[in-house]
């Protein structure tokens, strides 16, 4: 079967990788730690498709019903 | 009791070893004896003072408190012979099956027992449930091993024979020999079993010393005649003591195994017992009258438990309950209560030289006369009752400072609240307002928030006793707060049924003379006639609606029949008010008021216009009858071609059916798809029939009115009481076979007329033939198992997610937290809006712009 990216599914929204410099702003806009941030566990298929690493933090934007466009932020963990 | 500040860190469980019962305790428990002559508790006894006190006098000798600030202290009882603790029964028929019997090492070789440590090791010592996982799968694996990989010895089945005995190959094992062979478990083989090498020793398990709790938590209580009576723990302790120390006896004095044996058991039985006296096959030890005794577990355990019934339940006084009825003539915040509840609950009122003598008129009259009182609290704290021997010596005594508990009377505070308390609104403050009768009477208009109905539902009352208690209830809880709900941002209190009818009629039809208008005005409460001045000889029935309005009120909306209505300058200008208007749940003019001008405003408004429609659709008449579903002959023309017309397209598909020329719908088989072609054109009779009659219905007939106004029913209502009552569906099918291939034995075999399969071609007004009854009770009954069944599974599952979601709160950036302030959502609802400030949800920018703009 042709491998394809899950990635460009309609279904799945759209996730980003953060870089250091926006963890901490992230961090700082919302005053939490690391540890406060919703968990996303390291072998879940999106995780995989993008290489993050444990500890990486996920941008995704989903469609929302109330507003058009919603942000989350997950912090990639072990299972 | 003195200030403890201490914050838990971690709590760790584990068995209770001999040691820790003899550092914990105060006293060791020696003489079942507990007074002595003089009734004070014996020293060594069950009750001894050192294990803490119940008598207000005496001070415990342990911590040297009295009663109120000692909690109490443990004790202990040597046991004259280890004995089994029934709760570890399972566990310990683990052990001994999983070790060896004579050198007590785990039945594992030792590659096994190197590899399951290194995996225990490996797991985070927070991970229980793995660790769980892996040495139940350890012991489960030795259950059946015959021969000891350390020493060779020879394993035998150990089983467990009724409540308490161990046997291997039909021999018993005594608690002294259970005893030794858990204690020769040493090192990494316990941590391989599942229990924690540093807390929880496997021969913990069985007793050696009995831990005994505090007198405060076993309190004796005296009997009006004197008596003591002592706690159902202390009974069974008592007998423990004793049996032990007959045991102790025997043993000493050498008697013959036999007895001793015999004592043991017993000892082993009062002891079972006292943990929990509901084991199967050991019959439950029980009083003197022969009610079993309530020990330990049945404490804690299930519905009358400490949990579910002390903890979690809680009961009140001041209270009262009884069945509800409506009144409409009361105020939306007014709870009508029968004179006799308002004689038994009271309001305290503190004396002053102002009101003392108002006061002592309520003492005067005593707890028989209506605004009487049923007691005194002097400043002290003494309570005296009030009676006709009392009253003199109290109304003598009486000064400022002293509290009166007075009946309730109108205008009081009280709590109202209707089961399942779902919503906040199904618990809100009313207004006292005494009536006769013996049931709770409300306002039909707050019977949505509570979700009441009057077939039958009670409610409860309360009577907040303080000051500050009745200002939160009536800053917080009271009925005009709770006009908008949280939930969606509308009104959950509007127009009902008649009001909304009435209400209909006025603004679409109704034309009074001017002195028949400021009578009705003046009947439901308008007492502001500045505006009667400006009405003319006669009065529309939206001039009279106008006056209820401030004059600032600009309104523009829709109604249910899609038009304008158009409130100007607090003038009604155009279109007619339904129950999009002024109905519960979205009544858009109630939701414009409540924002434009506040609670208590819109609440008097809405009681008035709630009020205008009753007494207007009095005053027209409003009444159905017969005659009124009768329908035009034309009409029942119509409705006979297009009955007759689907007859002969259903006649044509089953003929079709089996010529065997249906086509047959993707991935159905073609039974299937004459069934659903069937049904679809049995479906669309309703449908034709309904137009028909809202096409050429009078809008003066009384159903049709209410349909319009959405007071109650619709035109399919209408349609099945005059034109016919249609299709009978089960599970989103026609109905099927309840007999061989048909569904009732009148009919052929294979039928597929519709009338064999639940179509109902007569109207409710000419009455049911047997058959279409039958049909008809078969999707009632359906639909009543349906409801009986539902509710109590979304009851449940209501509960799980509220209290799932109980402690998630909004912060001040709009984010959800739950209690460790990990973030849910990083914007509330995503959108961040305050659904309760919103309208449905959303909000209405055109609005916003015609408020601005003005246009």
């Amino acid at each position: 079967m042709e491998e394809f990216n899950i990635l460009e599914h309609n279904f799945v929204p759209k996730h980003s990788v953060l870089n250091k410099k926006e963890i901490a702003d992230l961090l700082k806009q919302f005053n939490i730690s690391i540890r406060q941030l919703p968990r996303i566990f390291a072998n879940d298929p999106v995780v995989k498709a993008l290489n993050a690493e444990k500890g990486a933090v996920l941008k995704i934007v989903r469609k929302s019903k109330s507003a058009k466009e919603a942000i989350f932020y997950r912090v990639v963990v072990d299972a | 009791m003195a200030e403890i500040s201490k914050k838990i860190d971690t709590i760790t469980f584990g068995l209770l070893s001999s040691d820790d019962v003899k550092r914990l305790s105060h006293v060791k428990v020696v003489t079942p004896e507990l007074y002595d002559k003089e009734g004070y508790p014996v020293d060594g006894g069950l009750m001894d003072t050192r294990m803490g006190v119940i008598d207000p006098g005496l001070t415990c000798r342990t911590c040297g408190e009295k009663l109120k600030d000692c909690s109490g202290h443990f004790g202990y009882i040597e046991l004259a012979r280890p004995i089994i603790h029934v709760k570890y029964i399972r566990v310990i028929l683990d052990l001994l099956r999983s070790t060896c019997k004579d050198c007590g090492r785990i039945l594992l070789d030792d590659v096994k027992i190197n590899s399951h440590k290194e995996y225990l090791d490996s797991l985070d010592k927070k991970d229980i449930l793995s660790r769980r996982k892996r040495t139940k799968l350890i012991r489960d694996s030795l259950k059946n091993i015959r021969k000891c990989p350390h020493c060779k010895e020879k394993q035998y089945t150990i089983k467990i024979e009724k409540p308490t005995i161990f046997t291997e190959n039909d021999k018993r094992i005594t608690p002294i020999e259970i005893k030794a062979r858990l204690e020769k478990i040493q090192g990494v083989d316990i941590e391989l079993l599942g229990f924690n090498n540093e807390h929880s020793n496997p021969s913990s398990t069985i007793l050696t010393l009995l831990f005994i709790p505090p007198v405060t938590m076993r309190p004796s209580i005296t009997l009006e005649s004197g008596e003591r009576s002592e706690d159902d723990l202390t009974h069974k302790l008592g007998d423990i003591v004793r049996i032990n120390q007959r045991l102790f006896e025997n043993i000493n004095a050498g008697a013959p195994e036999v007895i001793v044996e015999d004592l043991w058991d017993l000892l082993q039985y009062h002891i079972t017992t006292y943990y929990d006296n509901t084991i199967s096959d050991v019959p439950p030890a029980r009083h003197r009258s022969g009610q079993p005794l309530k020990t330990l577990t049945e404490r804690i355990k299930s519905k009358e438990g400490r949990f579910r019934y002390n903890l979690a339940g809680k009961r009140v006084n001041f209270a009262a309950r009884t069945v509800v009825s409506p009144d409409p003539e009361i105020e939306f915040n007014e709870v009508g209560i029968p004179k006799q509840v308002a004689m038994d609950l009271t309001v305290p009122e503190r004396i002053n030289q102002w009101n003392m003598e108002r006061l002592k008129k309520f003492i005067e009259r005593g707890p028989k006369t209506y605004p009487g009182s049923n007691y005194v609290v002097r400043p002290d704290g003494k309570k005296k009752k009030i009676t006709d021997e009392t009253k003199e010596q109290l109304l003598e005594e009486l000064q400022p400072g002293f509290i009166i508990e007075r009946h309730l009377m109108d205008g009081d505070v009280a709590i109202f609240n209707r089961q399942p308390s779902l919503h906040k609104m199904s618990i809100m403050c009313h207004k006292i307002r005494v009536i006769a009768g013996r049931s709770f009477r409300l306002n039909p208009a707050v019977c949505h928030p509570y979700n009441a109905d009057f077939d039958g539902d009670e409610m409860n009352l309360h009577i907040p006793q303080t000051e500050e208690a009745r200002a939160e209830a009536e800053t917080l809880m009271q009925v005009q707060t709770q006009l908008i709900s949280p939930k969606h941002g509308l009104n959950v209190i509007g127009c009902v049924e008649d009001s909304v009818s009435g209400n209909y009629l006025l603004s679409k039809q109704i034309v009074l003379e001017k002195d028949e208008a400021i009578h009705l005005l003046m009947s439901i409460g308008m007492e502001d006639s500045s505006k009667f001045k400006k009405l003319k000889a006669q009065v529309t029935g939206k001039e009279i609606f106008s006056v209820l309005l401030p004059k600032t009120l600009n309104f523009v909306s829709k109604n249910r029949a899609d038009e304008e209505v158009v409130i100007k300058d607090g003038e009604l200008i155009k279109g007619n008010l339904d129950s999009n208007i002024i109905g519960e749940e979205g009544g858009t003019l109630i939701r414009k008021l409540h924002k434009d001008y506040g609670d208590e405003k819109t609440l008097s408004i809405l009681s008035m216009i709630f009020k205008l429609g009753i007494k207007a659709l009095e005053l027209y008449g409003f009444s159905i009858g017969i005659k009124d579903i009768d329908l035009e002959e034309i009409i029942v023309e119509k409705i006979r071609q297009v009955m007759n017309d689907t007859n002969r397209e259903v006649k044509n598909l089953i003929s079709k059916y089996h010529d065997n020329e249906l086509e047959t719908m993707p991935s159905k088989t073609i039974e299937e798809t004459l069934e659903l072609m069937i049904l679809q054109l049995l479906n669309r009779v309703r449908n034709r029939v309904g137009e028909l009659i809202a096409d050429n219905a009078n809008p003066n007939n009384p159903t049709i009115i209410m349909a319009n106004a959405g007071a109650k029913g619709n035109i399919l209502n209408l349609g099945m009481m005059s034109a016919l009552v249609g299709q009978q569906a089960l599970r989103g099918k026609r109905i099927e076979k309840g007999y061989d291939k048909r569904t009732l034995a009148l009919f052929k075999q294979g039928e597929l007329s519709p009338k064999s399969k639940g179509f109902i071609e007569t109207p409710f007004r000419e009455g049911l033939d047997p058959m279409e009854f039958f049909f008809g009770a078969m999707t009632g009954r359906d639909s009543l198992m349906d409801t009986a069944l539902r509710t109590p599974k979304s009851g449940y599952l209501y509960r799980r997610l509220s209290n799932a979601l109980q402690d998630l709160k909004i912060e001040y950036d709009y984010t959800v937290r739950d209690a460790n302030k990990t973030v849910i959502q990083f914007k509330y609802g995503e959108d961040g809006i305050d659904v309760a400030k919103s309208e449905k949800g959303t909000i209405n920018i055109r609005n916003l712009i015609r408020e601005v703009t003005g246009k």
